[in-house]
C-alpha cells in the first residue's frame, strides 16, 4: 500500500503540532514572567496572584466536570483543607525550624486535598450524576460546619494565621514582598497546568472522557467506571489542595470561608463560564471571574446579581462557555469565511450594549433606591451621572432595555443567518463536519 | 475441549415474571453461533446475562470453563468476552479514533496508567489504526462518534467490540436498520474480524443468520426450543411452528 507516501506528510504535520504545542506553553511561561514587569502596581500584583490560584483551582475542578462528567458542589472542601494543612505545616516548620522552604508548602496543601479525596472519594464516586452531586453538597456542608466547631484545627470564625516569611528562605527570597509570592504562585500555576494537561493525555485521562460520555459502555471495554471516577477525584482533590496551599501562603491565613459553599459555587461558575469542553476554558473562566469579583465588589453592592445574570446567560445561550464561543470560529477561520460574520457582529454589538447598559441602569436604580440609600443616589455609568431618584433615569433605563432588546433581537437573527452562510462555506470546504 | 460459553439452567426473574426459563446453551470454541427468536423472546436478556449486564436469578454461566455468573461486566470483559449493543452505544463526544483506542487500552495492559502518554504507545496506535482500517473508518478518524452516519456508527460499534482482542465476541443485531448493501458489507466485515474467534450473534435477518452461523439456537419465551446446524433448524418442526412458520406465510 501507499503507507510510505501517506506517512511523510503525517509526520511533518505531527512535528508542526509538537512545535506549536511547546510554543504555547513557552509563551504562557514567558507571559507569567513578564506580566508583573509590565503591570507592576501593587493592585495588579494582588490580582495576578489571585488569578493564578483561581486558575489552578478551576482546572482541578474541570478534571471532575469537564473530563469525567462529575458535577461537584463541594470542591472547595479540598481547596480549604489543603489551605488549612498548609497553614499548619507553615506554623510547624517555623516553630521547629524545619528545613522546608516556602515553595514546597503548596505540595503539603496538595497532599491534604488528596488525603481527604482518598478518604471520602470511594463512597462518593460509586455513582455519577445526581447522586454524586448531592453527596458532594452534603460533604461540603459537613466539612464547612465542622470547621466552625473544631476550633483547635480550624480556628473557629477567625481562622488560623501564619507568617510566610518565618520559613527558611530560598535563593535569598523571604517571600515577604507580593512580587515574590506572585512568582511562587506563577511557578505552581505552570507546574500544575502542565501536569493537569498531561493527565488528559494519559490512558487514564482518555478513559475519564469515556466514562463521562458513556459509563455503561466503559464496563464492556474492561474498565470499572467507579475506579476511574475515584482516581479522577483524587487528582482533582490534589490540585485543589495545591491551590488552597497557595491561597494560604498568599493571605497568610486559612479560615472557614475557604471550604464553604460560596467557594465551591465560584469554582463551578469559573469553570462553566470559561467552558468545560476545552482544557483552557477554565483558565479563561478563572481570569474573568476573579476580575469580576475584584472589580464588581468595588463598584456595586449587588455584584452577586450580575454573577447570576452572566451565569444564566452563558448556560442558556452559550453552554460551551467562552472557550466554546471562541472555538466555534476555528473552522470559519480555516475556511476563510470568518469575514462573513464579522459585520453582523458589529451591527449587533450596539443594540446589545444598549440593552446591557439598560439592564445595569435598572438594577442599580432599584438597588440604590430601595436597598442602600445611604450610599447616595448617583449612578455613574459610562461617564454619565444618573440620579436614581429621578423619573427621567427610570425612563432612560426602560427605553434602553425595551428598545435595546427589540432592536438587538433583529440583529441577533442577522447574526444567525450570517453564521449559517459562513458555516455552509466552511462545510463545503471541508473544515466543518 | 471446554466450551467457550456454557449456560446451565439459567433463570431470570423480574419480580414474579420469568423472562428466561431453564436456559441451556453451549457454544463451542471457534463456533459462529446465532440466536434467533421472535421479538420479546429474551435474546437481548440472554446477552445481558452472559455479559454481566444483569445477574441471573438462578443457574450458572461459564466462560472458557470458568464460572462468570454474578461477575461485573468489566470482570467478564477482562476474561475475554466482548459484546456490542443493539442500540448504538459509543462515546459520542469523542472522535472515532479515541473510541477505538479506549477499547484497545485495557487489553494492551495500560489499565489506569496516568504516567504514560497515550499518544506514545506504538502498539496501541498500530492496533487502533488497524481496526479503523478494518471497519473502513480511517477517513473519519477525527470525527466525533456522535456525528457519524447510522451505518458508520454500527461499524464503529463492531470496531469497539473487537478492539480488545477478546476471544468470544457477542454481537446484538449488528445489521439492524441497515440497507441491503450495508448489511452485506457488515456481514463480510463480521466474518473477517471474527476469524478464529467464537462468535455469538443475535440477528433478525435470516439471510445473515443462515449465511454466517455454524449453529443456530431458537429462543422462544425465554427458553431454547432447538439448537443445531442451519439445516437441522430449517427442518425442525417445532421451530417452523413457533417461528420460521410465521415468516414463511
Amino acid at each position: 500500500m501507499n503507507t510510505a507516501a501517506t506517512n511523510a506528510p503525517e509526520v511533518l504535520k505531527e512535528q508542526r503540532g509538537v512545535l506549536r504545542f511547546y510554543g504555547i506553553w513557552l509563551i504562557a511561561a514567558l507571559a507569567l514572567i513578564v506580566l508583573p514587569l509590565v503591570f507592576s502596581s501593587g493592585g495588579s500584583l494582588t490580582s495576578f496572584s489571585l488569578i493564578g490560584i483561581a486558575i489552578i483551582f478551576a482546572l482541578s475542578y474541570n478534571i471532575l466536570l469537564g473530563q469525567t462528567g462529575l458535577l461537584s458542589f463541594g470542591h472547595a472542601v479540598h481547596y480549604g483543607l489543603g489551605g488549612f494543612l498548609a497553614v499548619h505545616a507553615m506554623n510547624a516548620v517555623a516553630a521547629h525550624d524545619l528545613p522546608i522552604p516556602l515553595p514546597f508548602i503548596p505540595l503539603v496543601g496538595g497532599i491534604g486535598g488528596l488525603a481527604f479525596a482518598i478518604l471520602v472519594g470511594w463512597v462518593m464516586t460509586k455513582r455519577a450524576g445526581t447522586v454524586f452531586a448531592m453527596i458532594s453538597l452534603g460533604i461540603g456542608e459537613l466539612v464547612a460546619s465542622s470547621s466552625l466547631i473544631l476550633r483547635s484545627v480550624f480556628g473557629g470564625e477567625s481562622g488560623i494565621t501564619t507568617d510566610r516569611t518565618a520559613l527558611p528562605h530560598m535563593f535569598g527570597w523571604s517571600f515577604g514582598p507580593q512580587i515574590q509570592v506572585y512568582y511562587l504562585i506563577a511557578f505552581w500555576v505552570m507546574i500544575s497546568a502542565i501536569a493537569m494537561y498531561a493527565l488528559t493525555r494519559t490512558p487514564l485521562g482518555r478513559i475519564c472522557n469515556a466514562v463521562r460520555d458513556n459509563p455503561e459502555r466503559v464496563e464492556f471495554i474492561g474498565y470499572d467506571p467507579h475506579v476511574v471516577r475515584y482516581l479522577a477525584y483524587g487528582f482533582a482533590g490534589f490540585f485543589a489542595g495545591i491551590a488552597g496551599g497557595l491561597a494560604a501562603i498568599n493571605f497568610e491565613i486559612a479560615n472557614s470561608a475557604y471550604l464553604g459553599a460560596t467557594q465551591s459555587g465560584l469554582v463551578l461558575f469559573a469553570a462553566f463560564i470559561g467552558g468545560i469542553a476545552y482544557f483552557f476554558g477554565p483558565i479563561l473562566g478563572a481570569i474573568l471571574v476573579t476580575y469580576l469579583q475584584l472589580g464588581l465588589t468595588n463598584i456595586t453592592t449587588v455584584w452577586q446579581l450580575y454573577f447570576g445574570i452572566i451565569f444564566i446567560g452563558i448556560v442558556m445561550f452559550a453552554p460551551g462557555g467562552i472557550a466554546g464561543l471562541l472555538m466555534m470560529h476555528r473552522p470559519l477561520i480555516r475556511a476563510r469565511s470568518l469575514a462573513m460574520v464579522i459585520p453582523s457582529y458589529l451591527v449587533a454589538a450596539l443594540p446589545t450594549l444598549a440593552l446591557a447598559l439598560g439592564v445595569i441602569l435598572s438594577i442599580e436604580t432599584v438597588a440604590r433606591y430601595t436597598a442602600s440609600q445611604g450610599e447616595g443616589n448617583v449612578i455613574n455609568l459610562v461617564g454619565i451621572a444618573f440620579d436614581a431618584t429621578k423619573p427621567a433615569t427610570w425612563a432612560v433605563a426602560a427605553v434602553l432595555v425595551v428598545g435595546g432588546f427589540l432592536i438587538a433581537r433583529i440583529t441577533w437573527r442577522r447574526v444567525a443567518e450570517a453564521w449559517d452562510r459562513a458555516a455552509t462555506v466552511a462545510r463545503d470546504r471541508g473544515y466543518l463536519v | 475441549m471446554t466450551a467457550a460459553i456454557e449456560i446451565k439452567s439459567v433463570e431470570k426473574r423480574f419480580g414474579n415474571v420469568s423472562i428466561i426459563r431453564d436456559l441451556n446453551l453451549s457454544v463451542a470454541q471457534g463456533e459462529r453461533h446465532a440466536i434467533i427468536g421472535p421479538n420479546g423472546a429474551g435474546k437481548s436478556t440472554t446477552f445481558n446475562l452472559i455479559s454481566g449486564y444483569i445477574k441471573p436469578s438462578e443457574g450458572e454461566i461459564r466462560l472458557n470453563g470458568e464460572a462468570i455468573s454474578g461477575l461485573r461486566p468489566f470482570e467478564i470483559n477482562r476474561r475475554g468476552l466482548s459484546r456490542s449493543f443493539q442500540v448504538t452505544n459509543v462515546f459520542a463526544k469523542m472522535s472515532v479514533w479515541e473510541n477505538v483506542r479506549c477499547a484497545v487500552l485495557w487489553a494492551s495492559g495500560h489499565r489506569y496508567a496516568f504516567w504514560k502518554n497515550v499518544d506514545h504507545l506504538p502498539e496501541v496506535r498500530q492496533r487502533t489504526a488497524q481496526i479503523l482500517e478494518d471497519i473502513h473508518l480511517s477517513h473519519r478518524r477525527d470525527v466525533p462518534a456522535g456525528l457519524l452516519t447510522y451505518a458508520e456508527q454500527r461499524e464503529l460499534e463492531i470496531g469497539i467490540t473487537i478492539a480488545g482482542g477478546a476471544n468470544v465476541i457477542m454481537l446484538d443485531e449488528p445489521t439492524a436498520g441497515m440497507s441491503h448493501a450495508e448489511t452485506e458489507r457488515a456481514v463480510a466485515l463480521i466474518r473477517r474480524l471474527t476469524e478464529g474467534r467464537t462468535l455469538v450473534i443475535v440477528e433478525h435477518d435470516m439471510s445473515v443468520v443462515f449465511g454466517l452461523a455454524d449453529r443456530i439456537s431458537v429462543l422462544v419465551y425465554g427458553h431454547i426450543i432447538a439448537s443445531g446446524t442451519p439445516e437441522e433448524i430449517r427442518g425442525n418442526l417445532k421451530v417452523r411452528e413457533a417461528y420460521l412458520g410465521e415468516e414463511a406465510h
